[in-house]
């Protein structure tokens, strides 16, 4: 038996160890704001943060994550209100949307390392994450409001 | 072939016919409509519109009734349907808000609801072709105009006053002279009693009286939803007792399974069970290609399933398609006359006689839709009733194509249309719904199938693959005088109809038969291409190809001239005027001609503006060059000017990109902006990296490390948008779709303006590192 804590509750697992988390918390656990973009950790839909830490959940196995915490998108904020959420939504990032909670979920995680990062940082911490509505300028720009205010 | 040249995209094309031979008002009849109205096409009536559009051609047309639109609730909620797919541009924010408006609803106050697909309902729901806003913002003015009346109407009665002496505003109905006022919740009731008005007597608002339209200041209704991850997609629907499928289909188009062994599958643990699914003889439209599916208690068991399948296939006739052999082949046939589908004048004399001819052979790819949600469907089928959700364009012609494929009436299909995670035209094709279909009615349970990254590069419906040949032949003193254009691309036609190899009109019409330079001499050919894989639309279609290659050729006349770009483009221009060309369908994107003509006075503004906005001519630093590129597609007109700059080794960025567009008369520039800004990103994803190649058949690519996209960190300095403010009763026309094309060409001029390299072969790969 695997327990994980998801966005703060206790859950366990006693199927196939290997299956990738993603799976485990859309199919399993009913949280579907987590996307399936790629399963090869190429895109970044499926971002999720373990711990303090963004993490590819379509190549990390739920065995992988045993005991650790997991925070997914709808965890991040009780209402919805993370400043990087707020921050999104003052930009009007998203086009389509389904790459955004992974989007949001890297610069979430970002900001904890790094609460003031740079352009040239922001461009390469986010690089990881593929919106192919092409919202990057919004993205950078929300980023940047999310860390300073302005 | 000629109905394919029918609207629609071809989506039931079948239906094109239909609805041409038989009348709007007999369909009606024969299914026992009565109440309410269902207009024939064309809707707007002249007197109350200065314009005309295609939307009443459309399969099914267009209906306007507030009825069926709009709902109001006795708390003041008003509901208004968005009947079209949301995938990114804004629609299902956009067409209600025009109904809001004109009904003098407050927006806070609106919910938005998802129509199911039912165009008898609803009217026509394809979400393609950059149509949406263009076709329905009269429409859903109409509606809105038509609620606000029945309010109004109700609020007179009331009062025992004449209508005309009351007034909508803002959510309530106010008679001035007394002071009264009523809330649009306290006359839902009574308003719902009123009869309809009849369209011709509507007054529609003074745009000067507008408070949404055309402000930008109301942002999309699932904003909230997408940020904290309760949007849903199709991929998020879940059903109790629904089972996960993932599909192995053949690994060519038009190949067969010839055995399979489920053993090892099965003993994986979650995996329940696999089974066969029907496949179709391509081409066959949108049927589903077959296949094995295992189907398991999640999707993660469902694909490590799949992995663990032996199976064999016989590839069949498409087997040996090469995408080097086929580069070639059509490379020859550019270089032969074809069918000629444009002609002035007497261009082949003209390039005899021309002082200097300057000749580019321009190639493009198969591109892959690769939105970010990959194709998804839940079904659940009982007996001969069928409910599908799912990410579709097409919510009608997906009802359609779920009730034949199943044999069952379409009265008895529900589909539900969940947002989509991106289209860009692969999700007018709704295989992926119809696999649904077909295993949840064997299996007796809901079933989802999810495509994996991988299935959606190996089994998309590409963006075709292409040769354009231009021939510009120039007189002594620099100006063009023959302009040879011949464009050689597997046709989309021939995922309809086996062995089609010319072009479509509405294939033709973009960008080559409608190509607006004045030049005397002109001949636009179109020489034979088979096809040997599934090709679909993709966002602005043949536009990219020919923009590319006629835009390029600008930059290429320029520098034989040694003139600046955008004076050369301009002289190509010519003066302004509605352009005529010689040809025997324009198609004009189903438009008419008199509402959306060619003309070169809104090309020429676009190209001035983003001229002077793009600051066209500043000086740059070493290294970095500026192109420019303009093109008229989806009747929208639209112009790119494009920084680039090359490092020594080879290695491109894009400090700055500015766009300018004119598409008429507008509802939201603040989605214009995303949909352009966006349109950058595509515009160099492909030039730089798209590509989908084949080799014995197979697609060569997997997934996003070799079928690459632009990330952030690539991803343009800053991209600015500029939107033409349109004079009084200018059109709507496109957005979605015409901010792509111009952008590779405005790329690859701005490459040359750097390097002096003159790139012809898209995608740009490593050639600047050679």
């Amino acid at each position: 038996m695997i327990k994980v804590k998801i966005n703060g509750q206790e859950q366990s697992w006693d199927g196939d160890p290997d299956l990738p988390l993603l799976w485990f918390l859309r199919d399993e656990a009913g949280l579907t704001g987590t996307k399936f973009g790629c399963g090869q950790a190429l895109c970044g839909a499926c971002t999720v943060i373990v711990d303090k830490e963004a993490v590819r959940s379509c190549i990390t196995s739920i065995n992988d994550v045993a005991g650790r915490e997991i925070t997914t998108i709808e965890g991040l904020h009780p209402n919805g209100d993370h400043p990087v959420q707020k921050a999104w939504r003052q930009v009007n990032v998203p086009q389509c949307g389904f790459c955004q909670a992974g989007q949001i979920m890297q610069a979430a995680a970002l900001l904890m390392e790094n609460p003031k990062p740079s352009h040239d940082q922001i461009r390469e911490a986010m690089a990881g994450n593929i919106c192919r509505c092409g919202c990057y300028q919004r993205i950078e720009n929300a980023v940047h409001l999310a860390s300073t205010g302005v | 072939m000629n109905f394919i040249d029918k609207p629609a995209k071809l989506r039931g094309f079948e239906k094109s016919i239909r609805v041409e031979k038989v009348s709007r008002r007999s369909i009606l009849k024969g299914l026992g409509v009565t109440g309410g109205f269902v207009l024939a096409a064309p809707v707007m009536s002249r007197q109350a519109f200065a314009y005309e559009t295609g939307a009443g051609k459309m399969p099914h047309g267009v209906v306007v009734d507030p009825r069926v639109f709009v709902a109001v609730a006795p708390d003041g909620t008003v509901t208004i349907l968005a009947h079209r797919s949301e995938m990114g541009t804004g629609v299902r924010t956009s067409l209600p808000l025009i109904v809001a408006e004109e009904m003098e609803a407050d927006w806070s106050k609106v919910k938005v609801q998802q129509a199911h697909g039912d165009e008898v309902k609803f009217g026509n729901q394809d979400t393609d072709g950059s149509r949406s806003t263009r076709h329905y913002l009269i429409p859903m003015r109409q509606i809105g105009a038509s609620a606000r009346s029945m309010l109004e109407q109700a609020a007179a009665k009331r009062w025992g006053v004449p209508a005309t002496e009351v007034k909508a505003v803002n959510h309530e109905v106010v008679h001035s002279a007394s002071g009264r006022k009523l809330g649009f919740g306290e006359l839902a009731a009574d308003a719902a009693k009123e009869s309809v008005p009849a369209i011709e007597g509507l007054k529609l608002k003074d745009p000067k009286d507008f408070r949404y339209l055309g402000k930008g200041q109301v942002s999309i209704v699932d904003l909230h939803d997408i940020t904290t991850g309760k949007a849903r997609y199709g991929a998020d629907v879940r059903l109790p007792g629904m089972k996960y499928a993932v599909i192995a289909r053949p690994p060519v188009t038009g190949g067969k399974l010839v055995k399979f062994d489920a053993e090892a599958a099965l003993k994986v643990p979650g995996v329940e069970k696999v089974m066969q699914v029907r496949g179709w003889p391509w081409p066959s439209k949108f049927q589903p290609l077959g296949g094995v599916a295992v189907i398991a208690r999640n999707t993660g068991a469902a694909i490590k399933g799949r992995d663990a399948l032996k199976l064999t296939w016989d590839d069949g006739a498409n087997g040996k398609y090469d995408s080097v052999a086929y580069r070639k082949e059509l490379e020859e046939a550019s270089r032969k006359p074809g069918l000629v589908v444009r002609q002035e004048g007497d261009a082949d004399a003209a390039l005899k006689s021309a002082d200097k001819v300057v000749v580019g052979e321009y190639y493009l790819p198969h591109l892959a839709h690769v939105s970010m949600e990959p194709p998804v469907a839940v079904a659940d089928v009982k007996g001969d009733k069928a409910e599908i959700w799912a990410p579709v364009q097409s919510p009608g012609g997906t009802r359609e194509d779920v009730a034949k494929t199943l044999g069952i009436p379409e009265g008895n299909v529900t589909v539900n249309v969940t947002l989509l995670g991106g289209g860009f035209g692969r999700k007018s094709k709704c295989d992926f719904a119809l696999e649904a279909a077909l295993l949840s009615k064997e299996l007796g349970a809901p079933v989802k199938v999810q495509w994996t990254r991988e299935d959606d590069l190996h089994h998309d419906f590409l963006h075709t693959v292409s040769v354009e040949r231009i021939e510009a032949g120039l007189d002594k003193s620099g100006k063009v005088i023959a302009w040879r254009h011949r464009s050689v691309a597997p046709t989309i036609a021939s995922t309809f109809a086996a062995g089609a190899k010319h072009a479509a009109a509405f294939e033709l019409g973009m960008g080559l038969v409608d190509m607006p330079f004045e030049i005397a001499n002109i001949s636009c050919e179109n020489p034979e291409a088979a096809a040997f894989t599934r090709i679909g639309w993709f966002r602005s279609v043949s536009n990219i190809p020919r923009a590319f290659a006629v835009q390029s050729m600008v930059g290429e006349i320029a520098a034989a001239t040694g003139r600046d770009q955008k004076e050369t483009l301009l002289a190509l221009i010519g003066s302004p005027r509605i352009v005529k060309p010689a040809v025997k369908d324009m198609w004009n994107y189903g438009e008419p001609y008199d509402s959306y003509p060619i003309d070169t006075a809104r090309l020429r503004k676009v190209v001035e503006l983003v001229a002077e906005k793009g600051e066209w001519g500043r000086t740059v630093p070493k290294g970095h060059g500026l192109g420019i590129a303009v093109h008229r597609s989806f009747v929208s007109y639209i112009a790119t000017i494009v920084e680039v700059a090359v490092d020594d080794k080879g290695k491109l960025t894009v400090p700055r990109v500015d766009t300018a567009i004119d598409c008429g008369t507008y509802v939201n520039p603040e989605r214009i902006a995303s949909q352009i800004e966006g349109a950058a990103i595509m515009g160099l994803s492909l030039a730089k990296y798209g590509a989908v190649t084949f080799k014995d058949g197979k697609v060569e690519q997997k997934n996003f490390d070799d079928f690459q996209v632009i990330r952030m960190d690539e991803s343009p300095g800053v991209t600015n948008v500029y939107i033409v403010p349109p004079a009084p009763d200018t059109p709507p026309s496109g957005v979605g779709e015409p901010g792509v094309p111009p952008f590779a060409p405005a790329l690859m001029n701005a490459i040359f303006a750097a390097t002096g390299k003159r790139i012809r072969s898209m995608p740009l790969g490593k050639q600047l590192e050679a």
